[in-house]
């Protein structure tokens, strides 16, 4: 295989693992975002809360990765609908400076906490020996570790397409997204889909926030140091868009890793230069609506 | 306006007394409106007090009072226009590498003079960018505006060898004030320079608040649909009102160099756009003391938390936002008027019984 | 001529009581406590705390009394303020700590004007020590690191070639720039130079390294943030199986902390890096040294350079306090008598360069190992002995003037 190609592939390869890592983490915030229209920046405080419960998981009880990362999202999962039905369900009415100011508040709230709990010094996890490691496929070896985060995230973007396209459920959320004045009318009970789908996408947040620790390491400032990568990849997505927040993690993580890459001298640039690029020519991002 | 008010009574001539005394009481209460107010000098006899009661601590004063004019900046086009944006830290920093790099590179150290180029530089900077992206609303303009301040940070931090970096330009060395006020230890100069600035540029402020482009703008925020069916350019007034709001954030961000008389590249930080705003919506939003109430609040008891536990007082600020979204609001400013309202009616009842 | 003699002698009981009367000294301690390095500003704080509890009795009949404030983000602006502030509202009559280097610079003209000595226990950016008289500091820069490891990478490790790789803010150009110096003299070849992104966010490794291994050199030289990078670099080295393409990892000692070295696995081991300390290092100093810390923060709370030389930061204000007899009316004098100090900490023997107020100590090239107690550990492989700061010795750039 020519250089060059080989390049390319490892290039693809190695964005399409830190895209799955995009999707998981920003899908739930995108889709509260587009049902509800609220701006719930403690989406990454979500995340790092299901980290530190992996850590705890793996490190305090010895209990194995993968199922630390499922109790994690369970638990997040479920400790996100007291936020949502005590603190964030009085503000769905309100301006959204006003759900910027609680949910930052919550944010730093949860960046102490954390500290008070776990301190200051990065965490990592002991991952399995099957994680561990890289698969050659001869011409090139690739990490384990992303070869899991590819499949993993593509069985959760099956599920989700099936949840979202084929469920009566699915159908719900996606008339709600359209016109939630409408949905209403015909009898759905947006306030529950919404608590629903809240929880859903807080427990991806927390899956998303265990994967990273891998990547970035976990410290309590995890909880906003990358909430503007999420927020990128939302809008770029386009507001409550499953197709869209896929397209736009695939777009980000491949090109970010390219310009990584080729071009590290200006590494930082490209995230943000295909942010403007994008939504100039389509502001309401690849497909949301207009 | 005089002339409107005879014609409009002459085409419609008085018929009933009592309409015409509500008509009266209307015309009176707009022209009431942006009268001066006794209670608008309490925030500044506050500033003065602070001078002379706490002469140690004027160093953090002079900072507080460079964030109070930031948040007038950004409360121009978030309060009054409806601009919501994530990249207002753009303006500051390029007021503050104006001066910085004026000093450190051109020699122009005269500070007076430093703030004029630092608003002309960064208006022009508003004015470029308004015109690109004030096209967008909502989560797209956050986003792009947010984008442009990094790229300025990539930028900078790419010409390193000029803007110094993370590491910033040090050791800059600015004229005494007005040619006769030396910088002292103890931030004097520095905070009372920062005050008449302040003051100078709220005065602007409140004029073109309260004059036919200020209402104008609350028009667009309130009825862009409407503004723009009655003919008023929209998009105009608003890259007019971001290109002035970027202007001052640019004399805030100069202020901001010479009080400290460094700067680095983290000026351009997103957490500098986001913590001014969120020190607005905090203070009230497009009511102008809501800028001086929120970064007041906001700063004096961050430095409060800070000392009493310089580890965990991020839980102190935090638990302050979530109240202060639950419980007041219009912001602090809002419970200040809610509580003026509720005394005023006690005092009526006094009276009455 | 008898009473006269012992009015005399009465006068010189009253100036000798006067010189022993006991002073509280006011030490004001600058280090991040919040945010995204906070497990830094925790390092400092620990050494401090500690030093300052068993030393305490050593400069009697003299106390200090600590403040401590938050050094916040390394914008240099809020560490000025609170600097400022602890000088002009909370008259300390010292400042130390200072993890960023922003902070030092900014507060450079602020110390000057104010004639405070400023005792610098981090901030490693080469010529910070020049802006100020009254600034000593007892970390590094990053040229103690970086130069020595230029030659040691090209002589002792085989390194023909290498790769650079830097969090793109200035410690990381500065310390790459001491490598290149280095390793270029004796012949070195640098390949590649490849900034990290910023040291704000951690920023996935992979595809840097990936482009690094597909060019193979024979190392690959590495300056980081010793915060959450530094997991972050073991990480996506040992992922993408570098060391078994034959790629060595070197770097200064900020790549393993020892905080964070047991998180780090298997893929740190073989790691070849420059510095002043490590938990392992042995010498009397110190293993008291570690003792004392894990009976006061716990057997799973480990010091690291950092808390090196934070200690013996507090050591040198105490040994000047004591030399001064607790007088701090005049900071010059002050920081005179620092200059010159000599003393044993968990580093070894060092001290204060008096020309340039750095510090001058033993670098040591060390390998990280699988211990006997199967903790990873390091092996110390070679010393150079009471290495200055070779930025002002070799007058580069800034530090020249």
């Amino acid at each position: 295989m020519p250089q060059f190609a080989i390049i390319a592939v490892s290039i693809l390869f190695d964005g399409l693992a830190y895209a799955m890592f995009l999707f998981i983490t920003s899908v739930g915030l995108s889709v509260t975002m587009g049902l509800m229209g609220f701006v719930n920046l403690a989406h990454g405080a979500f995340a790092m809360a299901g980290g530190y419960i992996v850590v705890s998981l793996t490190r305090n009880l010895g209990i194995g990765f993968a199922p630390s990362l499922a109790i994690a999202a369970v638990v997040v999962g479920a400790v996100s609908v007291v936020f949502e039905r005590g603190l964030y369900r009085r503000l769905y009415k309100a301006t959204d400076l006003e759900q910027v100011l609680l949910t930052i508040g919550l944010a730093f709230m949860a960046i102490a906490t954390a500290t008070y709990l776990y301190g200051p010094i990065p965490k990592s996890v002991p991952l399995p020996n099957w994680l561990q490691g890289d698969i050659s496929l001869g011409f090139r070896a690739f990490p384990t570790y992303r070869a899991f985060l590819i499949v993993l995230g593509v069985a959760l973007i099956s599920v989700l397409w099936y949840g979202f396209e084929k469920t009566n459920i699915g159908a719900k959320i996606r008339a709600a997204v359209d016109n939630r004045r409408m949905a209403e009318s015909v009898g759905i009970n947006v306030d529950l889909l919404f608590t629903l789908t809240f929880a859903l996408g807080s427990a991806l947040a927390a899956l998303g926030g265990g994967l990273a620790i891998q990547l970035f390491g976990l410290s309590p400032s995890f909880a906003v140091l990358y909430l503007v990568l999420f927020l990128i990849v939302v809008a770029v997505g386009g507001l409550g868009s499953l197709k869209g927040t896929l397209l736009a993690a695939l777009v980000i993580g491949v090109i970010d890793t390219a310009g990584k890459y080729l071009y590290a001298e200006a590494g930082g640039f490209f995230i943000y230069a295909i942010t403007v690029i994008v939504l100039l020519i389509k502001p309401a991002g690849f497909y949301g609506r207009e | 306006m005089a002339a409107n008010d005879t014609t409009a009574a002459a085409m419609t001539p008085p018929r009933d007394p009592a309409a015409t005394a509500a008509r009266d009481r209307a015309a009176e209460y707009l022209v009431s409106r942006h009268r001066y107010r006794w209670a608008e000098a309490l925030p500044w006899l506050a500033c003065i007090a602070v001078f002379f009661l706490f002469p140690d601590r004027l160093t953090f004063g002079s900072q507080v009072l460079v964030m109070v004019l930031f948040a007038l900046s950004l409360d121009l086009i978030l309060g009054y226009a409806g601009i919501v944006t994530l990249g207002h830290a753009a303006f500051f920093g390029i007021g503050a590498y104006t001066v910085g790099l004026g000093a450190a590179k051109f020699g122009w150290t005269e500070p007076v003079s430093g703030l004029f180029a630092a608003f002309v530089v960064a208006s022009f900077g508003g004015f470029i960018s308004g015109w690109f992206l004030l096209r967008y609303r909502g989560l797209t303009l956050l986003m792009l505006t947010l984008a442009t301040a990094i790229m300025m940070q990539e930028a900078g931090n790419l010409r390193s060898d000029l803007s110094g970096g993370y590491d910033g330009l040090p050791g800059l060395v600015f004229d005494p004030l007005l040619g006769r006020f030396d910088y002292d230890l103890y931030g004097h100069t520095n905070y009372a320079y920062a005050l008449v600035v302040l003051a100078v540029v709220f005065y602007f402020v409140r004029r073109i608040v309260y004059s036919p482009f200020g209402q104008a703008l609350t028009g667009i925020r309130e009825n862009v649909r409407r503004m723009h069916a009655i003919g008023s350019p929209v998009h105009w007034r608003l890259v007019t009102v971001y290109t002035i709001a970027a202007g001052i954030a640019g004399i805030a961000g100069a202020l901001f160099t010479q009080t400290n008389a460094y700067v680095t590249l983290t000026v351009f930080d997103f957490e500098n756009s986001a913590k001014v705003m969120v020190m607005l919506i905090l203070g009230g939003t497009g009511r102008l003391y809501g800028a001086f109430l929120g970064a007041a609040v906001y700063m004096v008891l961050e430095d409060y938390f800070s000392k009493l536990s310089p580890t965990f007082w991020q839980f102190g600020i935090g638990l302050l936002l979530v109240l202060a979204v639950l419980f007041a609001r219009r912001g602090v400013l809002g419970l200040v008027e809610q509580a003026g309202v509720y005394f005023a009616k006690n005092k009526n009842k006094g009276a009455k019984s | 001529m008898k009473i006269l003699g012992w009015a005399g002698a009465a006068a010189l009981a009253v100036t000798l009581g006067a010189t022993a009367q006991a002073e509280n000294i006011k030490i004001g301690v600058v280090a991040p406590f919040s945010g995204a390095n906070a497990d830094l500003g925790q390092q400092i704080d620990k050494a401090f705390d500690l030093y300052v509890k068993l030393h305490a009795k050593d400069i009697a009949p003299h106390t200090v009394q600590i403040i401590k404030r938050d050094e916040g983000p390394p914008t240099g602006a809020n560490a000025k303020t609170v600097a400022t502030e602890l000088i002009t509202n909370d008259k300390v009559q010292i400042l130390a700590g200072f993890a960023f280097s922003p902070s030092a610079i900014a507060l450079a003209p602020v110390v000057t004007q104010a004639k405070i000595p400023m005792v610098i226990a981090n901030a490693g950016t080469a010529w910070i020590t020049n802006l100020s008289p009254y600034i000593a500091r007892l970390s590094f820069s990053m040229w103690h690191h970086g130069y020595p490891m230029g030659a040691y990478a090209f002589d002792k490790i085989g390194c023909k070639s290498a790769a650079l790789a830097y969090t793109d803010f200035p410690p990381g150009k500065d310390s790459t720039e001491a490598f290149k110096t280095g390793f270029e003299k004796v012949g070195g070849k640098v390949t590649e130079s490849i900034p990290l992104g910023s040291p704000v966010q951690v920023p996935d490794f992979t595809p840097f390294f990936q482009r690094i291994k597909d060019s193979k050199p024979d190392c690959m030289y590495v300056f980081i943030p010793s915060g959450a990078h530094a997991t972050g670099v073991t990480k996506a080295y040992g992922e993408l199986g570098m060391r078994k393409a034959g790629i060595k990892l070197i770097g200064p000692m900020d790549l393993i902390p020892d905080n964070k070295l047991q998180d780090m696995g298997d893929a740190a081991i073989g790691t070849i890096v420059m510095g002043n300390y490590a938990v392992d290092l042995e010498n009397a100093e110190n293993k008291a040294f570690n003792e004392a810390w894990h009976k006061e923060y716990g057997k799973d709370s480990y010091p690291d350079f950092m808390s090196a030389a934070s200690w013996d930061t507090m050591h040198a204000i105490f040994d000047t306090i004591k030399k001064v007899n607790g007088d701090l009316s005049d900071g010059g004098k002050f920081i005179d008598a620092m200059k010159g100090w000599t003393g044993k900490g968990p580093r070894g023997t060092v001290s204060i360069d008096a020309s340039t107020r750095d510090i001058v100590q033993d670098e040591h090239a060390m390998e990280v190992i699988r211990k006997a107690d199967g903790k990873l550990g390091i092996k110390v492989l070679g010393t150079t002995k009471a290495v200055k700061d070779e930025c002002k010795e070799l007058k580069i750039g800034r530090c020249g003037s």
